[in-house]
């Protein structure tokens, strides 16, 4: 039974992934979990210079989900080459570092940076919908999509994935943007733009007034993207947004995703990454699959 | 050692309308716990609630393994969390927190909380009292007669007690501060421990830092994991400038601070 995958380039031993921004560094989950079973990290969304985020309130919780506005708080790729990587290293799991700018020069500056890494590959985070400038600026359209990513093509030669925002009117837009500039996959959903009113003190309950609605109530619009995606480029996807089980990825997978990544879920239970691959190799069994990238984007349409 | 496992509850209390007192066996969280420390409850299996809820220990029985926590009623999580019964389990993750309150040899101690604020501060009275050294005062502050919950389990853990009520209705009329303020001009404790509803502790804070007096405060705020993982638990470092602040989380580096090094 082949559960390995290659994920634009990146070799996992299976298609489960921890989702950028719900897992850190890897360091919180090291007591309840063996990092070495994950087919890899996407790590916190770093950038060139540390960043100190939103104020608080940053998260509220939804009806079967939470919205966030944490505003990409992170201490930079310096401190993440010095004191990070080491500590992800020691692991036998696939490092993705998910790479987030607020300008076409800084993210080639930081891609310059991550290209001389000991890494696997790199997210382009091109979807961030808690930060003004940078995100929502280059990823919502085809021209800005591939604008800053073939501009981080010139300089990076590890296998490049770029995240997608779901707040568009056709995914499949952006998505050709990173294909047709050399991307190597694409990853989506990342969380949708989304608002929660007390009505009380009538103000939204997050200090940034909207954030990103994440966790199962957005899997539905994540595994529609990526069935949609999937038919438009031929590169492959990492689809995630709302999985908390091996049902949900293997639902992402038949959809067209030849890895997943499991975002929210991890703040609910620390090992529901570790029961997604027992889960996946249980269905594996069940219906007698070799090899689980055959799986891939297997739907049937009605 | 953080742990997440399944804490069969052993006893179920409920202490007013809106507040339940849960026991539960949690040898491996109880072995590791300091006061200040705070657990985080999965109430139900499904995804909906879908995040767990932080809520701080009340209690530790070290000797049987039971911890004990105290929570209000305030929205569908801890309604759910109300209805669960003894004998079943809860999925638990714990010990959470680093910054916890420290518990060393101090003469003269001052724990003031308020409210449902007072709950954490059990275990560090408790764990203070059994030091001989330390002289321990309690202030509790509560709304009204009706909301004072407690008050002889404090008397025990404590060697003063004094209760304030906003509106007079039992104890001394005013805010809990007030008292510690006047005690103050009498004799300074060397530290001041504090947790409640943020006036208070904002007053607690400028009280302390203004004269000088060592003071650790336990904060809340909205959280989803706990773990340190999502950095949603902001709270800004009392030495960043308002135009570039730079955030601590309360799981992270709290929930128990020095009064000096937050900004709330």
């Amino acid at each position: 039974m082949n559960t390995s995958v290659n994920l634009a380039g990146i070799k996992m031993k299976n298609p489960v992934t921890v989702a950028s921004g719900t897992f850190g560094y890897g360091r919180e989950f090291e007591e309840f979990i063996d990092l070495n079973k994950l087919g890899g990290i996407c790590t916190k969304g770093t950038s060139l210079k540390p960043r100190a985020g939103n104020k608080p309130p940053r998260v509220y919780e939804t009806p079967a989900g939470m919205l966030n506005a944490i505003g990409l708080q992170n201490p930079g790729v310096t401190y993440f080459m010095e004191n990070d990587l080491p500590y992800l290293k020691k692991f036998d799991t696939a490092i993705i570092v998910n790479a987030c700018g607020s300008t076409i020069e800084e993210y080639v500056e930081l891609a310059k940076v991550l290209n001389t890494l000991d890494i696997d590959g790199v997210e382009l985070n091109l979807s961030c919908p808690n930060v003004k400038a940078g995100c929502l600026a280059f990823g919502t359209t085809y021209e800005g999509v591939k604008e800053v990513t073939s501009q981080v093509r010139k300089v990076l030669d590890k296998p490049l994935i770029v995240k997608l925002t779901p707040n568009v009117t056709d995914i499949t837009m952006p998505a050709k943007g990173a294909e047709d500039a050399g991307a190597d996959g694409v990853s989506l959903i990342n969380t949708l733009l989304g608002m929660s009113i007390d009505i009380h003190t009538r103000r939204p309950h997050l200090a940034n007034n909207t954030g990103g609605l994440s966790g199962p109530c957005v899997k539905p619009v994540g595994v529609r993207m990526v069935y949609q995606v999937a038919g438009k480029v031929n590169i492959p996807i990492l689809g995630l947004g709302g999985i908390v089980t091996a049902n949900d990825a293997i639902e992402y997978m038949l959809a067209g995703a030849s890895a997943v990544s499991i975002g929210t879920g991890n703040f609910i239970a620390p090992d529901v990454a570790i029961k997604v691959v027992d889960g996946i190799e249980d269905y594996m069994k069940k219906y007698n699959i070799q090899d689980i990238n055959e799986i891939v984007g297997t739907v049937q349409m009605n | 050692m953080k742990v997440n496992c399944k804490a069969e509850i052993v006893k179920i209390e409920q202490l007013k309308q809106d507040l339940y007192k849960f026991s539960i066996k949690a040898e491996e969280i109880v072995s590791s716990s300091k006061p200040g420390h705070f657990i985080e409850i999965r109430v139900v299996d499904g995804i909906e609630p879908l995040l767990r809820r932080p809520i701080s220990i009340y209690n530790l029985d070290k000797e049987n393994g039971i911890l004990e926590f105290i929570f209000q009623v305030k929205g569908k999580g801890t309604e759910l969390l109300s209805k669960r019964k003894v004998g079943e389990k809860l999925d638990i993750i714990g010990p959470l927190g680093y910054g916890t309150f420290k518990v060393k040899d101090y003469q003269n101690v001052a724990i003031i909380g308020g409210g449902i604020g007072m709950f954490p501060l059990y275990e560090l009275a408790k764990e203070l009292k059994q030091k001989t050294t330390t002289n321990v005062h309690v202030y509790m502050g509560f709304r009204n007669k009706e909301l004072i919950t407690l008050e002889e389990e404090f008397k025990n853990v404590s060697d003063e007690l004094t209760i304030t009520t906003d509106d007079g209705s039992y104890g001394i009329s005013g805010f809990a501060i007030n008292e510690l303020k006047k005690d103050c001009q009498k004799q300074a404790p060397d530290k001041i421990f504090a947790c409640g509803p943020l006036p208070m502790l904002k007053a607690v804070q400028a009280f302390a830092n203004e004269n000088n007096i060592p003071c650790e405060i336990s904060l809340e705020q909205k959280m989803a994991c706990g773990l340190g993982a999502c950095l949603g638990c902001a709270v800004k470092t009392a030495k960043s400038p308002s135009d570039a602040p730079e955030y601590w989380h309360v799981c992270k580096a709290g929930p128990v601070f020095n009064a000096t090094d937050v900004e709330i």
